[in-house]
C-alpha cells in the first residue's frame, strides 16, 4: 500500500508488522517519533500482544530488551546519539549473549558540544560491539530493513541495528510502499529462540568465561556475523517475490560499470551523491557510487568486486576517527585491491552540516582531476578554525572552542563575557 | 530447540563437577556427646534418648528406651531425687527440665496402657538367685530375665519392694504403682518367694542349683545412739515405725513427736508423724541445714506440712514427756561441738532416724567374701571375693537411694551375665561430655518449667494421699520439649539448613544426616549453629 | 504480621526445620526435596552469607511459585561464584547480563511472560549491595516506579567484595575496606547520611518491602512467601555477612547476622504499600560492641586507646533505629 508518510511513522508501521512483543522506549531525538507511534498502536490495541515499557534510561531500555529477548519474545527498541552511548554496555552485552534484539538508531552526532543533528558518529562508535549494522538510504529501505532485520537477527541469534539518518529520514515525509501483515508474516517466521529462560528447562545464561574459552566465544561471534554476508543476498529473491521489490542486501551500486571514480557512502547522502553523479555523467565524467547497506559485518567481497575497476575512490562519510580521519574509508581501503593512496577520505555532514550538490560536484571534480587531498573536510570553514588555533597558540585560557567559533562567526546570543 | 550458545549458556547440574571438598582443612563430624542428665543418673538412664521420643508424643517408645536401664519408671518418677535435674544444662538457661515428672508420666502411661516388657528371645539355661526384692534386686532380676536367665528372688519380708515399700511413705509412693511395676517384672517369669530368709547363701545356692547369686538384702537395722532415758520414755526407731505403717495397726506416737536425725528417713518419719495426728513433729539435727544429708525437696515439703526443725541440736536425755536438748555450734573445721547450753522440749515420743546397718549374717563362712565398714566388699564388676556371688544396693558402699540401687542391679546383671558366659563385661567407652558451652542456646525458645500439682496442705497433714500430682499429657510433652538434647542430634535440620554448600544430606526421619565431603568446604557453620553440640570439628588429614 | 513465631509447644526451638512441626509449618530448607536452587560446587568462600541467603530466598521463591521462577542476576560475587564456565550452580532459569541492570532485565522477563500469558511464571532479580544501592540504583528505581511484577532481592554484604572489598554506599561508618582504610586519624569509612534502601523502596510505595537476615530463616522464608502473594514491584533486603570482607570466622556468619539484628543496627521489618506493617523485635538488646568486636573490619576501634567516640556514634545509630522502628517491646509500649 503506497502511503505518503513520515519516515518514523513508516518504520513504526514496519516494526509493528513484525509483531514485536516487548518495546522499550526512552525519549531521545530524533528517534522519538518511532516509539511514540508504536506506543499509540499498543495503547490502541492495534499492536497486540505487546508490552510497551517506558523505561528510565537507554541503559534500561536495552536491559529490558535483553530480559525480554532471553525470555523468548521479540524485543525492539530505538535510540540515538548519547542514548546509544549510555546503553553501550548493554549493547555489547546483548550481542555477547546472542540475543536477537532489533534496534533503530536514528543517527545523530555525539557531544560535546551537544548537537541533535545527523551524522553517523553514534552508530559507528559501536561498530565493534557485535551487532549487525544496516544503513538505510531512504525511508522505503528503512522500512524494509527492519523487516529483514528481525529475520536476520533471529536466524543468527544476533542483535541487529537499523541505522537511519536522523531528521533527514526520520522526519522526512516520503511515499513508501507499506507491506501487508500477510506479506510480513510470509517472510518472517515466528521467533524460535536459540536459548530461552523457561522453568520447564532451566539453563544459565551469561556465564563468566575465562581465558580458556573467551577467544573461542569471540571467534564464534565473528563467524556468525560473517554468515550474514551469505544469508542476506540469498534472501533477496524471496523478499522480492513477497514484497514485489528489491531492498536491502549488502551493498548497492550506482553507475559503476565503467566508472573510473567510485564514491562510497552510507545512508541518505547517497541520494545527493547519485544526483551529483547523474549531473557529472551528463558531462561525460565516468563516475559511480557504491552504497554500503550492511556496514557490519563488512561486506569485503562485495566491496572489492564493486571497486575492482575503479581508478580512484572517494569515501564520503559522516563520521570521524579523530586523529586518523575516516572510519568507513579504512574499511574500504582494506577491501580495495589497488593502492591505498587512491582511497580518499571525505569527512562531511558532521553534526548536520548540509551536504550540497554543489560542494559534492566540486569535490568530485577535484577527485577526478587527482587534486583531492587524502583527507578532506567538506565545506570546512578553514578561516574559523585557523583563528581558533592561532588564538590557542597565543593564549592559555582561550575558552571553549564551540563558543569561540560561534563568536567568530558572529552568531548573536553566543557572546559571553 | 536449537543449539545453545557456546560457553555463555550452561546446563544445570554442571557445578557438581567442582568438588569443593578439596578446599577443606577441617572437617565436621557428627558425634553423640554424653548429656549431663545421663551422666548424672545413678541408674544410667538414657534420659535424653527417651525424652526425644516423649517430645514427639511417642510415649511407648520413650518407655521402651527408658526401661532398658530402669524397670520402675512410675516409681522412680516419684521417689528419685533426680540428680539429672541438678546436672541439667537447661538450668543455666532458665530452669532444669522436669525430667522426674516426665518419667512419672511415662511410667504411669505404661501402667495405664498395660505395656509389657518384651520377653527374652531364648533361655540361657542358667539360674540366678537374687536375695532381696528391693530396688537393686528387682532391677537385677529384670535385667537378667531379659537376658534369658532363670531368676528366683528370695525376700525375707512379706511383700516385695524393700525400702520402696517399707521405708518410703505412701504419700510419696502409692502402693498400687509399686505393686504394678513389680508385677510387670515378675511377668517376665521371675520367681518370687516371700517370707523366705536366706540364712546361708552358699547353702541356698547349692540346694537351689543356682549358677550365680546377687545379694541385695538392703540395710534394715536401725542404728542407735546412746541416750540416757527414763524407763517411761518412748524411744522408737524410724525404720520400724515406717515399716509398721504397712501393717494393719498404726503406731502410737503421741501429740508431740521428736525425730532425731537429718537424713531423708528423718523427714519421711516426721511427715508421717504429722499425718498420724501429731500436733508437733520436730526434727532435731546436730548440724546445719547445709550439712543435712536429706534432700532439699524433702525439707521443703516437710516445712510446708508444718514439720519443725531444730538445727545444731543434740538430744542429751529423754524423759517421760520431755527431752533435754543441747545446742551445738560449728567449730573452725565445720564439726558440731557441744556448747553446754541446754533446753527442754516436750515430747511424747522420740524416733531415732540415725541411719541403718546391713544384716550380713547370711554371709558368714563364705570363703573369700570380705566385709568392710559394715558392708560387703565388691569389685568394679560387683562381684564379692567369692566367685559367682555378687552384691549391690545398700549392702555395698555407696549412696543409699533407690536410684543407686537400680543402677547397681543393672550393673550387677551385666557382669553376672558375662560371668555366666565365662566372659568379662567391659563398660563401653563414655562419650565426650556435653557441657553447656557446646550448645548454641539461641535456638531454644524461652519456656518456664512446668510445675506438678501439689495436694493442699490440710490434706497433706491428715491423709496419706499422694502429695505431688502428675502432669497431664500436654504438660508432659511441653516439659519434654524443653529438653535441649545436649550433645545428641534431635533432627532439627539446622545443619541441613545452614550449609552454604548443600553438603549436608538429610537421610529422613529417624535417620539423621550425613556430610557430603565432596562439597563440604569446612566452614564450620553447621558446628556453630548446631543447637545441641552434636557436631564437632576435626583437622583434616592432609 | 507475616511471620508467626513458632510456638514453644509446637517445637521447643527456632531451628531450621523441626520434626515436631506439621509439614506446612516447616521451613522450605528443612524439606528433603528442597530445590537447592544454588547447587553444590559453587565457588563461594567458606561460610559465605550470600550463598546461604541466595539459596534460602530462591528456594523459598521456588516453593512459593510452584517452581515457576526465572531469575536475573547482577554482576558480583553471587554471579561469579555460581557460574564460572563451564559450571553453573543454578538449577533455575537464570540470566546474568550486567552489574547495573538486573532490575531492568527482570522487567523485560516479566514483560515477556505477560505477553506470553505465562502469569504463573514469576521473576526475581538479585544482586549485591553494589549492584543495588549504587550502580543498579537507577534501574531498580525505574522498576519500582513502574511497579513491574518483579521481586528484587538485595544480598547486602556492605561492600564490593567481588572486586576485593571496597566501599559501597551500603558500607557502614567506621568499617575498614580497601578504599576506606583506617589510617592516621581516620576511623575507616566516614559517617555519611546513609542510604537505607529499604526506606527508599518504601518511598516508591511499592506493594511490599521487607528486610531479613540469614540468621532467621523462618522469617526470611515467610517474607519471600509473602512477597510472592503480591503482583508488582517488591523488594527484600537480606543482610548476608561476608567472612572475607568483614573479617570474621567462616563459622560466625549467622551469629554476626543475628548480632546485627539484636543490636538494632539492622532493623528487620516489613512494609506494604509504603507503610511499615511489622518489625521483628529484638529478643535481647545487646550493645553494638558485641556486633563490632568479632569483625576485623572494626578492629581499629578496639585498639589501645579504643575509639569510644566512634563506637558511641555507632551505638547512637542503633538506638535511633530502635526508636524509629520500635524494635524493642518496651519502646512499643512507651510509644
Amino acid at each position: 500500500m503506497l502511503k505518503q508518510t513520515e519516515g518514523s511513522a513508516a518504520v513504526a508501521e514496519a516494526v509493528a508488522l513484525c509483531r514485536p512483543e516487548v518495546i522499550c522506549a526512552y525519549p531521545i531525538s530524533p528517534q522519538t517519533h518511532i516509539v511514540e507511534a508504536l506506543g499509540r498502536m499498543v495503547t490502541a490495541g492495534r499492536l497486540a500482544p505487546c508490552e510497551f515499557i517506558n523505561v528510565e534510561s537507554e541503559f534500561a531500555a536495552m536491559s529490558v530488551a535483553i530480559g525480554a529477548s532471553a525470555a523468548g519474545v521479540r524485543a525492539y527498541t530505538a535510540t540515538a546519539s548519547q542514548g546509544l552511548l549510555f546503553m553501550a554496555e548493554a549493547v555489547y552485552n546483548a550481542a555477547g549473549l546472542g540475543l536477537p534484539i532489533v534496534m533503530t538508531v536514528a543517527n545523530r552526532a555525539i557531544g560535546a558540544p551537544i548537537n541533535i543533528w545527523n551524522d553517523h558518529s553514534d552508530a559507528l562508535s559501536q561498530r565493534d560491539c557485535g551487532w549487525i549494522q544496516l544503513f538505510a538510504e531512504d525511508n522505503q529501505e528503512a522500512l524494509d530493513l527492519h523487516i529483514q532485520a528481525f529475520r536476520l537477527a533471529e536466524e543468527l541469534s544476533l542483535p541487529v541495528m537499523v541505522c537511519m539518518d536522523g531528521y533527514i529520514l526520520t522526519h522526512a515525509y516520503e511515499q513508501v510502499d507499506l507491506p501487508t501483515q500477510e506479506q510480513v508474516d510470509a517472510y518472517l517466521p515466528p521467533y524460535e529462540p536459540r536459548q530461552v529462560l523457561d522453568p520447564a528447562s532451566p539453563i544459565s545464561i551469561g556465564a563468566m568465561v575465562g581465558p580458556e574459552a573467551f577467544m573461542e566465544v569471540r571467534y564464534l561471534a565473528h563467524a556468525k556475523q560473517k554468515q550474514a554476508l551469505e544469508l542476506m543476498p540469498s534472501w533477496t529473491d524471496e523478499f522480492k517475490r513477497i514484497f514485489g521489490r528489491e531492498s536491502g542486501g549488502l551493498t548497492h551500486t550506482y553507475r559503476i560499470e565503467d566508472a573510473d571514480t567510485v564514491v562510497v557512502a552510507l545512508g541518505s547522502v547517497l541520494g545527493t551523491i547519485k544526483d551529483t553523479i547523474d549531473g557529472m555523467r551528463e558531462q561525460g565524467v565516468r563516475i559511480g557510487a557504491l552504497g554500503i547497506t550492511c556496514f557490519r559485518p563488512w561486506p569485503t567481497v562485495a566491496v572489492r568486486r564493486a571497486l575492482a575497476d575503479a581508478k580512484r575512490i572517494v569515501v564520503l562519510e559522516k563520521s570521524l576517527a579523530v586523529g586518523l580521519g575516516g572510519i568507513v574509508s579504512n574499511n574500504v581501503a582494506a577491501s580495495y585491491a589497488g593502492s591505498p593512496d587512491l582511497v580518499h577520505t571525505v569527512i562531511a555532514g558532521l553534526g548536520g552540516r548540509a551536504i550540497t550538490r554543489a560542494s559534492l560536484h566540486q569535490m568530485f571534480g577535484q577527485a577526478v582531476e587527482g587534486r583531492l587531498e587524502p583527507v578532506t573536510f567538506l565545506d570546512l570553514d578553514h578561516a574559523a578554525v585557523e583563528r581558533v588555533l592561532a588564538r590557542e597558540r597565543e593564549q592559555r585560557r582561550s575558552g571553549p572552542i564551540a563558543e569561540s567559533i560561534l563568536r567568530d562567526l558572529g552568531v548573536v546570543g553566543a557572546r559571553i563575557g | 530447540m536449537k543449539t545453545k550458545p557456546f560457553a555463555i549458556t550452561l546446563d544445570p547440574g554442571s557445578s557438581l563437577a567442582n568438588r569443593t571438598g578439596s578446599w577443606r582443612t577441617v572437617r565436621p563430624e557428627y558425634i553423640d556427646r554424653l548429656p549431663p542428665c545421663n551422666h548424672a543418673c545413678p541408674a544410667g538412664e538414657n534420659i535424653q534418648g527417651w525424652l526425644f521420643h516423649a517430645e514427639s508424643g511417642h510415649y511407648e517408645e520413650a518407655w521402651r528406651v527408658l526401661t532398658q536401664d530402669n524397670p520402675l519408671p512410675a516409681v522412680m518418677g516419684r521417689v528419685c531425687y533426680h540428680p539429672c535435674e541438678t546436672a541439667c544444662n537447661r538450668a543455666q538457661l532458665d530452669e532444669s527440665v522436669g525430667i522426674n515428672a516426665i518419667e512419672r508420666f511415662i511410667g504411669d502411661e505404661a501402667l495405664r496402657c498395660r505395656w509389657k516388657f518384651a520377653p527374652p528371645l531364648s533361655a540361657t539355661g542358667k539360674r540366678v538367685l537374687i536375695v532381696g526384692a528391693g530396688p537393686s534386686g528387682l532391677s537385677a532380676a529384670y535385667q537378667l530375665a531379659r537376658l534369658g536367665h532363670a531368676v528366683a528372688i528370695r525376700e525375707a519380708g512379706p511383700a516385695p519392694g524393700g525400702m520402696m515399700r517399707f521405708g518410703i511413705p505412701k504419700y510419696r509412693l502409692p502402693r498400687a504403682v509399686l505393686d504394678a511395676e513389680i508385677q510387670r517384672i515378675l511377668d517376665l517369669g521371675v520367681a518370687l518367694e516371700l517370707d523366705s530368709r536366706v540364712a546361708n547363701v552358699l547353702d541356698a545356692m547349692r540346694r537351689g542349683g543356682f549358677d550365680a547369686v546377687f545379694l541385695a538384702v538392703g540395710a534394715h537395722i536401725a542404728k542407735r545412739a546412746y541416750i540416757p532415758a527414763g524407763s517411761a520414755s518412748k524411744m522408737l526407731d524410724a525404720i520400724s515405725v515406717l515399716r509398721s505403717m504397712e501393717g494393719g495397726e498404726r503406731p502410737l506416737l503421741g501429740r508431740r513427736v521428736v525425730v532425731y536425725g537429718g537424713g531423708n528417713t528423718a523427714f519421711d518419719m516426721a511427715r508421717t508423724a504429722k499425718r498420724l495426728g501429731a500436733e508437733e513433729s520436730i526434727i532435731i539435727y546436730r548440724r546445719t541445714r547445709e550439712k543435712m544429708p536429706a534432700h532439699e525437696s524433702e525439707l521443703e515439703e516437710a516445712l510446708q506440712e508444718g514439720v519443725l526443725v531444730k538445727w545444731l541440736s543434740t538430744i542429751r536425755q529423754a524423759g517421760e514427756s520431755s527431752i533435754t536438748v543441747e545446742k551445738m555450734q560449728l567449730d573452725a573445721r565445720g564439726n558440731a561441738q557441744p556448747t553446754g547450753e541446754f533446753e527442754t522440749l516436750e515430747a511424747d515420743s522420740v524416733v531415732l532416724a540415725l541411719g541403718q546397718d546391713v544384716d550380713l549374717s547370711l554371709l558368714d563362712g563364705v570363703p573369700g567374701l570380705e566385709v568392710q565398714d559394715g558392708v560387703a566388699k565388691v569389685g568394679l564388676d560387683m562381684m564379692t571375693g567369692h566367685p559367682g556371688i555378687f552384691a549391690g544396693g545398700d549392702m555395698i558402699r555407696g549412696e543409699r537411694t533407690v536410684t543407686v540401687g537400680i543402677g547397681h542391679g543393672k550393673l550387677a546383671a551385666r557382669n553376672i551375665d558375662a560371668w555366666l558366659r565365662g566372659a568379662t563385661w567391659v563398660h563401653p567407652a563414655s562419650h565426650e561430655f556435653a557441657s553447656f558451652d557446646k550448645l548454641n542456646t539461641w535456638y531454644y525458645s524461652d519456656a518456664p518449667k512446668s510445675r506438678q500439682p501439689v495436694l493442699d496442705t490440710i490434706r497433706r497433714q491428715s491423709t496419706f494421699e499422694e502429695v505431688v500430682g502428675s502432669f497431664d499429657e500436654f504438660t508432659a510433652q511441653f516439659e519434654a520439649r524443653r529438653c535441649l538434647s545436649c550433645g545428641n542430634c534431635f533432627e532439627c535440620d539446622n545443619c541441613y539448613g545452614v550449609c552454604p554448600d548443600n553438603a549436608v544430606i538429610k537421610l529422613g526421619p529417624g535417620q539423621r544426616y550425613e556430610f557430603n565431603y565432596d562439597y563440604c568446604k569446612g566452614c564450620g557453620l553447621c558446628v556453630a549453629e548446631c543447637p545441641c553440640g552434636a557436631i564437632r570439628t576435626v583437622p583434616e588429614e592432609i | 504480621m507475616t511471620y508467626q513465631p513458632i510456638r514453644f509447644y509446637q517445637t521447643g526451638t527456632f531451628t531450621v526445620g523441626n520434626r515436631l512441626l506439621p509439614d506446612d509449618q516447616r521451613s522450605v530448607q528443612a524439606n528433603m526435596r528442597r530445590t537447592n536452587s544454588l547447587n553444590s560446587g559453587h565457588r563461594a568462600c567458606q561460610g559465605c552469607g550470600e550463598a546461604l541467603g541466595a539459596r534460602y530466598a530462591i528456594d523459598a521463591a521456588m516453593e512459593a511459585t510452584n517452581r515457576q521462577l526465572v531469575a536475573a542476576n547482577a554482576t558480583g560475587c553471587l554471579e561469579v561464584f555460581s557460574t564460572p564456565y563451564p559450571e553453573t550452580s543454578w538449577q533455575i532459569p537464570w540470566i546474568h547480563s550486567l552489574f547495573g541492570n538486573a532490575a531492568a532485565v527482570a522487567t523485560g522477563i516479566a514483560a515477556a511472560m505477560r505477553v506470553k500469558g505465562r502469569d504463573d511464571v514469576r521473576v526475581v532479580a538479585q544482586g549485591g549491595d553494589g549492584g543495588t544501592n549504587d550502580i543498579g540504583f537507577g534501574c531498580l528505581s525505574g522498576m519500582f516506579e513502574r511497579n513491574d511484577d518483579v521481586l528484587y532481592i538485595c544480598y547486602d554484604n556492605e561492600g564490593y567484595m567481588n572486586t576485593g572489598v571496597q566501599r559501597s554506599s551500603a558500607t557502614p561508618p567506621a568499617a575498614r575496606t580497601n578504599t576506606t582504610m583506617p589510617l592516621g586519624e581516620s576511623a575507616g569509612n566516614r559517617f555519611g547520611q546513609g542510604k537505607y534502601l529499604p526506606a527508599i523502596a518504601m518511598a516508591h510505595d511499592i506493594p511490599y518491602v521487607a528486610t531479613a537476615t540469614v540468621a532467621e530463616l523462618h522469617d526470611l522464608e515467610a517474607k519471600v512467601r509473602r512477597a510472592m502473594e503480591f503482583r508488582g514491584a517488591r523488594y527484600i533486603h537480606i543482610l548476608v555477612p561476608c567472612p572475607l570482607g568483614w573479617g570474621h570466622g567462616s563459622a560466625e556468619t549467622i551469629k554476626i547476622a543475628r548480632l546485627a539484628k539484636e543490636t538494632g543496627l539492622f532493623p528487620v521489618l516489613e512494609a506494604e504499600g509504603g507503610k511499615l506493617t511489622n518489625v521483628s523485635k529484638i529478643k535481647k538488646k545487646l550493645p553494638v560492641e558485641e556486633y563490632l568486636r568479632p569483625q576485623q573490619r572494626f578492629a581499629h576501634l578496639f585498639r589501645d586507646p579504643p575509639r569510644r567516640d566512634v563506637i558511641d556514634r555507632i551505638q547512637q545509630m542503633a538506638d535511633r533505629n530502635i526508636l524509629r522502628y520500635r524494635l524493642l517491646e518496651d519502646v512499643e509500649r512507651r510509644a
